[in-house]
């Protein structure tokens, strides 16, 4: 029995991968978790809304890296993140100001908004995909590896090897630097608290004073900023294409409501709980099978519960699992 | 009033195609012609969940690519070694998944309100998950491993391909019956996001079963319902047809040869008017079939008590009516036409490719189509089919007609412009969301609003 | 009078609720209004709070005329409201549904949500809970310290013992009394009708949104065809 070596292969194929993956939907997931929260709907533009901001940062990486403006070890994508954010905010007050708010003041139902997003998520795909092309695009540079596999087989002596990359590093540290900001905010500044008192019950919150046009404003700047975090993690770890972003919404939507819609602790763990079960159910797990099992017992087929082309079946099938044993998700949500 | 702007919509398209013809040439009217039918049946399908029953169905992608894989089932072949090989396992392994199934149902019957109902109900589709692996695991190998390259599927039923739109839509209806038990009594977002995962995990499965539909080597040379131009192009009486029809311009070339070739030219030009022609008439029986019923069912008492639970369902639900299993039927029906319309896209286009299906393309799309043309309305269906689908279509040369205009001083190196050009795909999109937004803002009703039905 | 509405006259959308209505209350008094279902109570005091609009009337308080004044400026004015339903904040504490009570205060709030807990004692062991766990009558007593928290001269309450159980009922009356000390105007719609006089100083009654009775509680108790018509004999 080779515990060590099973460990250590559970953590490069599944821990630290998850760990990255559950970072990069807990994110996305707390946007979508708010803007529903607060403005009460399903946002399906906020994927091309991630792809937008990821691209000004492409771009402004592009045009800092031509300057020979680098951030040494790390992306020099982080330098541009601020810009991407900012660019990110003006486009979501823009099309807030220019679709939603119109919605928002005939009171109209849930589906309209929907429906309306639907409209800003063509055209947001479409500009992304004009401006930027609809290729893959690597912008990451900067030290690659952390550890590489080859390295920690030296170090350690064991059979597998763990590598770890920058990027994946990086996600974790921007993931939690931003949530804890984040729930800081919610749970200590007035101006949180009261964001969290208009999720909760609009009408007693204007009767409190609440200004609801500073609620939404702030909505917009936190979700572009996760939504631009988010996207730009994604992309330097894995790739940017325009394409995918649209993809990853699904599992980010069922994170949302996994978590309880409109409760961003949930969406964060729903984050997480998603892409643990979406690596963890799709990995092979024979080599794992036999470091710990004496020969006779080892396994001769893949013991791969679902293939990976299933993804999508775990999150759905979390997601009802949770609607049916918990509609209002695993975590205190709320029914709207 | 409802007449007038009915026979307006229509003329301005018909207008339009006839355009497309005079300017840049028949075929390519007719093509666009073909895909609007095929879009207004698909639309259609929409409109009846969403205008009737105001079902969100995101899902719209999985049922189309349910309907094209019937057509690889019915139309295809069979390839008998693969059935000797593995169709015995397939088998069982159906006959296993609808066992499990129904055992389910019953499950949920008897178990009522037992507290681990849930539980147990859960624990049955994991192991029996685990346990359709082994059972289909060594046969679909074996079915696979078989002419990999050319096949390595199981085939179909080689039956007429239009059968396979009335399959494509029956078996739409029963994934549909599926869907519809577990995910109706959610809310409108819960089900919309519901059916957009749905759609995902069926396209998965046509995508990675190669044993059932070759997956993303994909599916060519289906059978066709028209005649196929290389046929026509050297059969006599479609020669002497062409002949006949152009005989004013065939005699003003004096040379033999030259008359020749320009025949030679123009039959072949013809056969391919002639299969799209083909097609345009069968397209159309069915549309119009469908919309006769469509308009039946919604002057009938069935229809306004629909439309009586699509506005008021509490009301309706007071009154008796169930509203449960009518959504559940109106949900069905949708999905069969729409499934119909998926094996009507593919027979005309005679591949399958699955790696095609795109929830941007076949499930948003086709939303805009309804939204566009006018909820609740038949009519309005159709106009946004044919309109979205024009536009889809057009707005690449029309793109590029501005793009050259805006342009001009630009020579053809010019990075900017050769940029722009490289980005004509995406206008589309851009123009889909953009009238999206706009006709949600201006005429929200769409363009051909439902009209009050006074019987 | 310190606060007082004349002849309101409105409804929502075309139709009339109220016609013709008015009341008044002074500083350290609790009046009620009361009468049957439907006949405009909580309507009368929306109209008050400016969450309805007036086809007709004046609302004057301490000599100021605030018929045109918005609802949140009516609350910068002193003018405090306890909904019937949906009253607290149930995802936050206790304590930060105080906090979001004196949300336009730019002070020190502290002092102010001591003094309430201090009014209502038993919230203050639950201050860190969610007040949605809370039961029906503590939640109450969290409603009605969150409308305290901007230190109002005018507090209105909505139905305040709507759905609780007598005992409870009579905890929140008697936190009513101690709030009345407070020296603040108190207007309350109520259903328990004659619990309801039993504290208050005095009555209106509505009916089909027009005034029908008024005067001291006292009398409005003990008069027989009011008890007859309005409070089950």
């Amino acid at each position: 029995m080779d515990f060590l070596n099973a460990i250590i292969l559970i953590s490069n194929f599944i821990i630290v991968p998850a760990i990255t993956y559950g970072s990069q939907l807990a994110l996305g997931a707390i946007g979508v978790t708010l803007i529903y929260g607060v403005l009460r709907f399903a946002n399906f533009a906020y994927g091309d809304l991630m792809a937008f901001g990821t691209m000004i940062v492409i771009l402004f990486t592009w045009y800092l890296q031509s300057k020979g403006i680098t951030f040494g070890l790390l992306p020099t994508a982080l330098l541009a993140l601020p810009i991407g954010i900012l660019f990110s905010i003006a486009i979501s007050l823009f099309f807030d100001k220019t679709v939603f708010e119109y919605y928002r003041e005939k009171k109209s139902n849930p589906v309209t908004f929907i429906v309306v997003s639907l409209g800003i998520m063509f055209v947001l795909n479409a500009v992304v995909r004009i401006i930027i092309g609809p290729n893959d695009i690597n912008f990451m540079d900067g030290h690659k590896f952390i550890m590489k596999a080859r390295e920690f087989k030296k170090l350690t002596g064991l059979n597998e090897g763990l590598a770890i990359k920058s990027t994946q590093v990086i996600t974790l540290i921007t993931t939690i630097i931003t949530c804890s900001l984040l729930f800081y905010f919610l749970n200590k500044t007035k101006t949180g608290k009261s964001m969290r008192a208009y999720s909760d019950n609009e009408d007693l919150a204007l009767l409190s004073g609440i200004d609801p046009k500073k609620i939404i404003l702030l909505t917009w700047v936190i979700v572009s900023i996760l939504a631009t975090v988010a996207g730009t993690l994604y992309g330097l770890d894995k790739s940017f294409k325009p394409f995918t972003y649209f993809n990853n919404l699904l599992p980010i939507f069922a994170a949302t409501i996994v978590g309880g819609i409109g409760n961003p602790l949930g969406a964060f763990y729903g984050g997480f709980l998603i892409a643990f079960s979406e690596i963890a159910l799709t990995y092979a797990y024979k080599k794992f099978f036999k470091y710990l099992l004496p020969e006779s017992l080892e396994p001769n087929t893949l013991i791969q519960f679902i293939s990976t082309d299933y993804k999508f079946a775990i999150s759905f099938a979390i997601l009802v699992v949770v609607l049916i044993f918990r509609p209002n998700g695993i975590f205190k949500g709320k029914v709207i | 009033m409802k007449n007038f702007d009915i026979k307006i919509s229509f003329s301005i398209m018909a207008f339009l195609i006839i355009l497309v013809g005079i300017f840049q040439s028949w075929g390519v009217a007719l093509s666009i012609l073909n895909l609007c039918l095929i879009s207004a049946v698909m639309s259609m399908g929409v409109n009846i969940q969403w205008g009737f029953a105001g079902l969100i169905n995101f899902g719209v992608m999985g049922f189309l690519a349910i309907g094209g894989l019937a057509t690889v089932l019915v139309s295809v072949p069979p390839v008998y070694e693969a059935w000797s090989a593995g169709g015995m396992g397939i088998i069982i392994s159906g006959m296993f998944i609808v066992l499990v199934i129904f055992l389910l149902f019953y499950l949920n019957r008897i178990l009522k309100d037992y507290r681990f109902k849930n539980y147990i109900i859960f624990s049955i589709i994991i192991l029996s998950i685990i346990l359709l692996k082994f059972i289909s695991g060594p046969s679909i190998d074996r079915i696979e491993s078989i002419d990999a390259a050319t096949s390595g599927f199981l085939g179909g039923m080689n039956l007429p391909i239009v059968f396979s739109w009335f399959v494509g839509g029956l078996l739409s209806a029963g994934v549909a019956f599926i869907i519809g038990k577990v995910c109706l009594g959610l809310r409108s977002d819960y089900l919309a996001i519901s059916t957009l995962l749905i759609s995902g995990i069926i396209v998965s499965i046509v995508k990675h079963e190669e044993w059932l539909s070759r997956g993303v080597k994909n599916v060519i040379g289906l059978k066709r319902p028209a005649p196929y131009e290389i046929n026509l192009q050297s059969s006599e009486w479609f020669i002497k047809l062409v002949e006949f029809l152009n005989t004013s311009k065939l005699s003003k070339i004096i040379n033999v040869i030259e008359r020749e070739d320009l025949l030679k030219e123009l039959v072949i030009n013809s056969s391919g008017i002639f299969v799209k022609l083909c097609f345009s008439f069968l397209f159309l029986f069915v549309l119009c079939v469908l919309l006769y019923f469509s308009e039946k069912a919604l002057r009938s008492p069935w229809g306004r008590m629909m439309r009586a639970i699509r506005d008021n369902e509490e009301a309706a639900k007071a009154m008796g009516k169930n509203v449960v299993k009518q959504h559940l039927f109106i949900f069905m029906l949708g999905s069969a036409i729409i499934g119909f319309a998926g094996a009507m896209l593919v027979t005309y286009d005679g591949l399958f490719t699955p790696s095609s299906y795109q929830p941007l393309r076949y499930t948003f799309l086709i939303w805009v189509m309804v939204l566009l043309g006018g909820t609740g309305n038949n009519y309005g269906a159709i106009l946004g089919g044919f309109a979205v689908w024009f536009i889809w279509i057009e707005s690449a040369p029309f793109a590029l007609f501005l793009i050259n205009l805006l342009t001009f001083q630009l020579d053809e190196g010019n990075e900017i412009k050769s940029h722009l050009i490289n980005s004509i795909p995406y206008f589309r999109y851009l123009m889909m969301g953009l009238g999206l937004l706009l006709v949600m803002r201006y005429r929200p009703k769409g363009l051909l609003p439902e009209k009050i039905i006074s019987k | 009078m310190y606060f007082s509405a004349s002849k309101l006259t409105g409804g929502y959308g075309g139709v009339n609720i109220i016609e013709d209505c008015s009341f008044n209350v002074n500083r350290g008094e609790i009046v009620s209004i009361l009468g049957p279902n439907g006949a405009g109570k909580s309507t009368a005091m929306k109209a008050m709070l400016g969450i309805l609009d007036l086809k007709s009337g004046v609302i004057n308080l301490d000599g100021q005329d605030i018929t045109k004044f918005k609802t949140q400026d009516r609350i910068k004015l002193g003018i405090s409201f306890v909904p019937q339903i949906k009253n607290i904040f149930t995802e936050l504490t206790v304590e930060e549904n105080l906090e979001m009570g004196a949300f336009l205060n730019r002070d020190d709030i502290q002092p102010q949500i001591e003094k309430m807990f201090d009014l209502f004692p038993i919230i203050k062991e639950k201050r860190k809970q969610a007040a949605g766990e809370l039961s029906g009558g503590q939640r109450q007593q969290v409603a009605i310290a969150r409308a305290l928290m901007t230190n109002p001269t005018v507090l209105m309450l909505d139905e305040p013992t709507a759905g609780v159980s007598p005992v409870i009922m009579d905890e929140i009356f008697q936190h009513i009394l101690n709030i009345k000390k407070q020296n603040i105007a108190i207007l309350m719609v109520e259903q328990n009708a004659r619990q309801a006089l039993e504290i208050s100083d005095r009555g209106y009654i509505l009916v089909t949104g027009k005034n029908a009775y008024e005067g001291d509680g006292d009398y409005l108790l003990n008069d027989k065809e009011i008890r007859k018509s309005f409070l089950g004999g």
